[in-house]
């Protein structure tokens, strides 16, 4: 990338600091262009599907097959009247929603889309996805505490504990894969993939199989989607944390839901499902396309889950994730460590 | 290091409020998300049901009582036609009583489906309620045939019903059994069965059946508690003696007796049930009038009576006075939910705030009944 | 057991607070001195062979000269009802002992009550209004009810309030 933004220079007849900011601008203006369609298309195919599972249409005025709907409805919500509500901390208030967004926004910077289209080929990539995620918690806990709404508070506290909580089965499940790779790179991680499908990290020992159900269950929960999502749960809550956020306020939250949720599902291709290797040597396919498409499977195994299931209350996500995910997080991280000493050869 | 202060946190949920099915109010006292104490609050739906009565005729009455449930309007009718016919002591044709019955029980299917769906939702799995609409659908189409609305029906009338059978309704409704029977097992799959949904409800909310009886608490909500009554069968009214049915009782299995499980479990039972009725009614429907209208409705001067029958939500009583006029002195309704409601307070307490959503949901009141 | 009986029970136990027994009627009922109806309700309940289990229904009636309360009780072990009627003057907001500490189902229904009609019941543990607003003035079942021009504001003039 230094290079990239060296010969851009050069070619612009610069300084060097400009290409580079150039370079800046454009890898963030892209993965934010991601992030929005990405965002976009999958409320589109939410509603689509949640209308199958329901026996219903789901959107179709709005273009046809109703795709044009997400549209509309974000220019509906640019329009809303922007409510903050008397008694709220108004800076945290409008600060929170920007915080979760970014935290999003910010994790896809390293995601490595094919072995050379990536915005940041971060070393320690992992550990920064990780980072990222619970940095979600404090625009989560700012939101809840700013809207002075004890809904939104007892949102937010469940949000937080919840957050915190997984991600320490998701860390676990995440190191599992670096035991094997060696690496905290994405990149690196996939080309440790490449070749045959059984090559991929959850083919590669029996703990690796068991770590990417244990990602992928961590995820949703961070992610806050059924049968997880305690922090927002209707029923409950009215909408938890967000309840006071209106329009466009409302809509980063929504954004950065729907961004988390390509995100989890584009780590979970990478570390497990072999990223952007087709899994059959030979097969002329754009890495890129690969593993979006491997995500976008994942996706609609979450929205098929979240139409599917009823939520679980408090005390039992937290019993679910203390009481069998970290045992079970622990157990596998020590299995693959293991496997790895016995059959140095597999992985 | 200096002791943390705490306090309890009073938290107001409703008057719109996702799972308060309406416009409902609960004041709880939460510490932390454990709900200590419930205050509820009622009227916001208050619209002057019983000095309405007072200004009008009985038949004028009856398109009122629809907007009592309005989840169950053909219920509503047929409790107060059958006060009116007391007191008047009126014969009904043999038709009109099957149909009666056979419109009541399909209400009541259409209820149960709106209560299990809604459960769904409140356990936050929104697609069973869509299944609800779904299948209630049908159930309303059949009433639109028959009487012309789809949800206030003002179908009864003192002396029968309004308007007979159309043709082919009894086909249709064969049909209907037959599917419904299918997709029953559809919830099951969904809920019943489910594991997250049975933690959510298995030992919440758990009304004794000391406190049911003491708070009047009735219909399938009694029934969850392991107290074997229907009034149907323990105080039959119209031409109920001659169906044969079970009355669900909350058991030990999944759910402890009178938990969230037992009250969705009875309703999930319930609906097999009254299509049992359903088919039963429709085999001995006889041919001949569906109404014998008396002359004038003037009960004799300063009669009265309670009438009570068992509605999908419970017992539903009208009490009627009469001062000889063609307008009533009082007509006084108990609602089921009015009185499970004021149940909440002895049993709701020491729970989650997502228990307590439970057990208010199973509890199926519908605010129109509860403020009238 | 019959409504006979039960009558026959009541005037036995508490002789001249016991008014008026009728049983010419579709329900039976009997009229109860007012001060005496919350031992007669705790009476019914605990008795074992009369073991009234349940209020079915509290309701207020205005009969234009005075007020009453009539209480529909049931049997759900002895499968009888009874039915206990009280009267009070319609000057104020007479009193009446509660029943709420013999069912717990009778805490609403005196509160709908005393909305309604302006019942005062002596020793209720949260008598307030509870279908009207606690700012309503006057008691809407009131036969003489009359309907307010306003409410906080609102203009209620148009409504026609067709005299009964």
């Amino acid at each position: 990338m230094r290079e990239w933004g060296r010969s851009l220079a050069q070619t612009m007849h610069a300084p060097e600091w400009v290409g580079q900011v150039t370079l800046m601008v454009i890898g963030a203006v892209a993965v934010f262009l991601i992030m929005a369609l990405a965002a976009l298309a999958f409320v589109w195919l939410e509603r689509k599907v949640a209308g199958r599972i329901q026996s219903r249409y789901g959107p179709n005025r709005a273009g046809k097959f109703g795709i044009l709907q997400t549209l509309a409805d974000a220019v509906k919500l640019l329009l809303k009247e922007d409510i903050i509500p008397a008694a709220a901390d108004k800076s945290l208030f409008i600060l929170a929603p920007y915080i979760v967004f970014v935290a999003t926004f910010a994790a896809f910077v390293v995601i490595p889309w094919s072995s050379k289209l990536y915005v940041s080929d971060l070393d320690v990539g992992l550990l920064y996805i990780a980072a990222m995620g619970s940095f979600v918690v404090v625009g989560i806990l700012m939101a809840g505490w700013a809207s002075n709404n004890k809904w939104s508070l007892l949102g937010a506290m469940r949000g937080a504990a919840q957050i915190v909580s997984y991600e320490i089965p998701v860390a676990l499940a995440i190191l599992t894969v670096v035991v094997l790779a060696g690496t905290l790179n994405l990149r690196m991680i996939q080309e440790g993939q490449s070749g045959w499908f059984w090559k991929w990290y959850v083919f590669q020992s029996p703990f690796t199989f068991i770590a990417f159900f244990l990602y992928f269950v961590g995820s949703i929960a961070e992610a806050n989607r059924t049968p997880f999502d305690l922090p927002e749960a209707e029923q409950e809550l009215t909408a938890g944390f967000h309840t006071e956020y209106s329009g466009m306020r409302w809509a980063f939250f929504f954004l950065a839901e729907y961004g988390n949720l390509l995100l989890v599902s584009l780590v979970a291709a990478v570390l497990f499902l072999g990223g952007w290797n087709v899994g059959i040597p030979g097969v002329p396919i754009p890495g890129a396309l690969v593993l979006v498409a491997k995500a976008v499977v994942l996706v609609l195994l979450q929205m098929w889950l979240r139409w599917t299931l009823p939520r679980l209350r408090v005390d039992q996500v937290m019993a679910v994730c203390w009481k069998y995910l970290m045992p079970l997080a622990f157990g596998t991280l020590i299995g693959a460590g293991a496997w790895k000493m016995l059959f140095p050869g597999t992985a | 290091m200096s002791e943390v202060r705490t306090e309890e946190m009073v938290l107001n949920m409703g008057p719109q409020h996702p799972s308060t099915h309406g416009v409902f109010r609960v004041e709880l006292v939460t510490d932390g998300e454990i709900v200590t104490e419930t205050r509820p609050h009622i009227g916001y739906l208050h619209r002057c049901f019983e000095k309405h009565a007072e200004h009008l005729q009985y038949t004028g009455i009856i398109p009122f009582t629809d907007r009592l449930d309005y989840l169950s309007g053909m219920n509503q009718n047929f409790g107060f036609v059958l006060a009116v016919e007391k007191l008047l002591g009126s014969e009904i044709p043999e038709r009109a009583e099957y149909i009666r019955v056979i419109m009541a029980e399909l209400n009541r299917i259409a209820s149960h489906l709106m209560m299990i769906g809604h459960m769904g939702t409140d356990a936050g799995a929104i697609t069973p309620v869509l299944y609800g609409f779904r299948d209630r659908e049908y159930i309303l189409d059949l009433f639109e045939e028959v009487s012309g609305a789809r949800l206030l029906y003002n179908y009864y009338r003192v002396g029968g019903v309004i308007a007979d059978l159309t043709p082919g309704f009894v086909e249709k409704t064969r049909k209907y059994l037959d599917y419904l029977e299918r997709v029953l097992n559809e919830f099951d799959q969904l809920l019943s069965e489910n594991k997250i949904f049975r933690g959510r409800t298995v030992g919440v909310g758990v009304l004794p059946p000391k406190v049911a009886v003491d708070y009047a608490v009735t219909g399938p909500n009694l029934r969850a508690c392991g107290v074997n009554w229907d009034l149907r069968r323990d105080e039959p009214y119209s031409i109920y003696p001659r169906f044969k049915f079970d009355v669900v009782v909350g058991r030990e299995g999944p759910g402890v007796v009178g938990d969230s499980w037992n009250r969705y479990w009875v309703r999930v039972q319930e609906i097999r049930e009254s299509a049992k009725i359903v088919r039963q009614a429709l085999d001995g429907l006889p041919e001949g009038d569906f109404i014998k209208a008396p002359k004038s409705i003037r009960p004799p001067k300063g009669s009265e009576v309670y009438h009570r029958t068992e509605t999908p939500r419970g017992e539903l009583g009208y009490y009627v006075i009469s001062d000889g006029t063609p307008t009533p002195v009082r007509v006084k309704v108990r609602s089921p939910g009015f009185v499970h409601i004021s149940a909440i307070p002895a049993f709701c307490t020491n729970m989650m705030v997502a228990d307590l959503v439970m057990a208010m949901g199973t509890l199926d009141f519908v605010m129109g009944e509860v403020d009238r | 057991m019959e409504p006979k009986e039960i009558h026959e029970r009541l005037s036995a136990k508490f002789g001249g607070k016991i008014l008026q027994s009728v049983l010419e009627a579709v329900d039976p009922y009997v009229v109860i001195e007012t001060s005496a109806i919350a031992d007669v309700c705790g009476y019914l309940k605990e008795d074992p062979e009369l073991a009234c289990d349940t209020l079915m229904c509290l309701s207020g009636v205005d009969t234009k000269e005075k007020l009453q309360i009539v209480y529909h009780i049931y049997s759900m072990s002895r499968r009888h009802r009874v039915v206990l009627k009280v009267e009070t003057t319609r000057e104020g907001e007479p009193s009446v002992p509660t029943v709420s500490h013999v069912w717990g189902t009778a805490n609403f229904h005196e509160r709908e009550a005393y909305d309604m009609f302006g019942f005062r019941f002596e020793g209720h543990p949260d008598l307030r209004r509870i279908l009207c607003p606690d700012d309503w003035e006057g008691y809407p079942l009131r036969k003489d009810y009359k309907y307010p021009d306003f409410y906080r504001d609102i203009d209620n003039r148009q409504v026609d309030t067709r005299d009964v």
